[in-house]
């Protein structure tokens, strides 16, 4: 290479020439990467900003600066939602560990259970987001592959039975061991929560989740203004960014402050307890005393704190 | 040699290193016409995937395929093929620095480069994975929060970059020395080369973990995973390795002797081999056992209830590499290029379909809910992918480009600075 270049004509016409060609290839070739990354630059400027950029992890936060976030984030929502909304932390209560049981016996598949967590919880209205599903089962089997979530008929069906699926709340997570930035943790009353403004997105969780508890935000939800709920927690229903994965809270917004879950205020049938599973005189540890109760897959070893039942 | 000058042309390295990293820049933008329709080529392909990637950072990961049933697609199965392949280049660090095998010495750079440009695109396979790419510095230890030791995904970050690291060190190591006329010194470079054979291993293996240690997804969770991960990576490496050096032959007229092709078809021959008995091994384990786990190896050899969109895909993998293996065994199969060629890229390809979509899409249908919900990948996730592989043969090319040159004493400092004066 070096030799064909010396044997060549006149150095300085040469070099200019392949200078200049080099010159203007290297301004197209910079002015077509500007061009490509400008979504990103629109992205950028519409959809983040630098405080949210350089926010620190839920756990480093002082009360102060959490305070300070959840108020930026109650104005991003009225900017770009329209809707005036209150959204604030509530921490877990001492002596308290909840747990959730659910009567198959009694479901009967209406799927308000999923409607209800759909609104609370501020999911995306075009993909009908929840984070319950209710299985449609083949009475004398429990084995999931019987299952079916897409029916569209009326409900109960007489060889059917019904099996509600949400996030188990479990002992052992694999879904938090597997985050590498520690996005996503078990709170003292048994909850786990995403941070939504640390998580980034690769979505490890959701592949090492046993029980499809876990959703991603594909696009930036859409919610209109009138249907958002405004009664938000920073770890729960607050309206989630765009890239980031969500779950199951056990309503903590509500339930940390002594009220029930959504998802269970909405089955008209009463199959669903929720409770204290430290209170001995709730009505989940009576549940669980009482009845012969089971959990999903119990041998991958996730010691689920949601409990399911038959009392028929 | 070019040792003999050196004692009159050392000088200190402040002037040298900027000035081998001056060339560096000279020499990866200057070559004959052919080189600059292939980096033309290469930047336009890269360019598209830069744009599509773009507009998927704005508007969502809503234009992969991907949905909350198959998380991931065709960006994680072309991340764990490249790791695969990065790892592969130790098949010629082996056999030139343990077994002293000269004439796979004179090449093994070749695999150093390899393993360079084939992590530089499993970091770009993360990168598009991920939904918040803005937040990618809450993965650096120190400054973000490092979930080490218990998620392998922070493993396979420190084993990914220390093996890029390694590479660059010492790939760039030699080529400096060569370049300032002077011996490499053996104590900063051979430790860091055998480091480097454990490390290739361990970037498989680790990127094997990430998926084996899944309770809920029986398809990866197997004991298995990752010595066929290893062992394909044997295959797949040797095989870009080979055809790599049959073109840079020809094309660079750079005189690579026969015996390394040679050993590397040799190791093929018997990785191939290993690769498909796992394969059975696996598929008689699943099939003969029965029982709900193997949903997902039904899906993939045979359709699940009237799902069968990875089925041509995976039995043109087997038959590929079944082919490649028979070819492979013909004795001298090396004194046939066009052959070898055949047999190289058969493989290849083979493994690429079985270590990528084949292995990461199958664990996800069924569900963990046993719904079954099918992907293929869409327009935006094939041109994103197209891009980040035209950037990795970009920076092999570059990297060839600029090591060649020096590694055959077409450059040094003691010849640029004769021919500047």
């Amino acid at each position: 290479m070096s030799e064909s270049r010396s044997i060549q004509l006149p150095v300085i016409g040469q070099v200019d020439r392949r200078t200049a060609l080099k010159a203007a290839g290297a301004t197209l070739g910079a002015a077509a990467f500007a061009k490509a990354v400008a979504p990103i630059v629109e992205w950028a400027s519409q959809d983040t900003s630098a405080s949210e950029f350089l926010q620190k992890h839920f756990k480093e936060l002082s009360d102060n600066e959490l305070t300070q976030v959840m108020h930026r984030l109650e104005e991003e929502t009225k900017e770009e939602y329209g809707a005036e909304v209150s959204i604030s932390d509530t921490r877990p209560q001492k002596g308290v560990k909840f747990g959730y049981a659910l009567n198959l016996s009694i479901c009967i598949g209406c799927r308000k259970c999923a409607e209800a967590c759909h609104k609370e919880n501020n999911h995306d209205r075009s993909s009908g987001n929840s984070y319950i599903r209710v299985l449609e089962m083949d009475k004398g089997s429990l084995d999931l592959e019987s299952g079916n979530a897409d029916y569209d008929h009326p409900v109960p069906q007489p060889d059917k039975f019904y099996m509600p699926v949400q996030c188990q709340q479990c002992d052992h997570p694999p879904c938090v061991n597997v985050c590498p930035v520690e996005a996503t943790w078990k709170e003292d009353d048994g909850v786990v929560v995403v941070d939504y403004n640390w998580c980034i997105g690769c979505r490890y969780c959701e592949a090492a989740c046993p029980y499809h508890a876990r959703r991603f935000n594909w696009t930036k939800p859409e919610v209109p203004a009138e249907e958002i709920n405004p009664n938000q927690g920073y770890l729960s229903n607050r309206i989630r960014p765009q890239g980031v994965i969500e779950k199951c809270t056990y309503c903590l917004h509500r339930t940390r402050e002594g009220r029930l879950p959504a998802c269970l205020e909405a089955c008209p049938t009463g199959a669903r307890v929720f409770g204290n599973l430290l209170d001995p005189n709730s009505e989940i540890s009576y549940v669980l005393r009482t009845k012969r109760v089971f959990v999903l897959k119990e041998e991958l070893g996730t010691q689920p704190q949601f409990f399911y039942f038959f009392d028929t | 040699m070019s040792q003999a000058n050196t004692a009159g042309t050392t000088s200190s390295h402040a002037v040298t290193y900027p000035r081998f990293l001056w060339r560096a820049v000279k020499l990866s933008t200057d070559g004959p016409w052919f080189f600059y329709a292939w980096m033309t080529l290469l930047t336009a392909l890269f360019l598209v995937g830069v744009h599509a990637w773009a507009v998927q950072v704005r508007d969502g990961m809503a234009v992969t395929n991907m949905t909350d049933h198959v998380s991931w697609g065709l960006y994680i199965a072309n991340f764990t093929f490249m790791v695969g392949l990065a790892a592969g280049g130790v098949m010629m660090v082996i056999p030139a620095y343990l077994y002293h095998d000269d004439e796979m010495h004179e090449v093994v750079i070749l695999g150093e480069l390899l393993a360079i440009a084939a992590i530089v695109m499993c970091l770009g396979f993360v990168m598009v994975d991920l939904g918040r790419p803005d937040r990618f510095w809450h993965l650096i230890p120190g400054i973000g929060r490092f979930n080490w030791p218990i998620s392998m995904l922070t493993w396979d970050v420190i084993v990914l970059n220390g093996y890029l690291l390694l590479n660059l060190h010492i790939t760039g190591y030699l080529l400096y020395k060569r370049f300032r006329g002077e011996k490499p010194d053996k104590k900063w470079y051979l430790p860091f080369v055998y480091l480097s054979i454990a490390w290739a291993i361990s970037i498989h293996t680790v990127t094997a973990f990430l998926y084996c240690g899944l309770g809920g997804r029986p398809f990866w969770n197997t004991a298995l995973l990752a010595p066929r991960f290893l062992a394909s990576a044997f295959v797949s490496g040797p095989a870009f390795i080979v055809v790599a050096m049959l073109i840079v032959r020809r094309v660079g007229g750079i005189p690579i002797g026969e015996a390394p092709i040679r050993t590397l078809t040799g190791i093929m021959r018997v990785t191939i081999l290993i690769s498909l008995l796992m394969v059975v091994s696996e598929v008689f384990t699943e099939f003969y056992t029965g029982g709900s786990h193997i949903a997902s190896a039904e899906y993939l050899y045979f359709g699940l209830h009237g799902h069968y969109a990875l089925v041509p895909w995976v039995w043109t993998s087997i038959g590929m590499m079944t082919l490649a293996a028979i070819l492979l065994l013909k004795p001298r199969v090396y004194d046939n290029k066009p052959l070898l060629v055949a047999a190289c890229c058969l493989a290849f390809v083979g493994v690429w379909i079985e270590k990528g979509m084949g292995l990461i899409i199958p664990a996800f249908v069924p569900s963990t809910l046993h719904e079954i919900v099918e992907y293929l990948p869409s327009l935006s996730e094939w041109k994103i992918t197209v891009g980040i592989w035209a950037l990795g043969l970009m920076v092999f090319t570059l990297a060839l480009r600029v090591s060649i040159p020096i590694l055959t004493d077409q450059e040094s400092l003691y010849l640029s600075r004769g021919r500047r004066a």
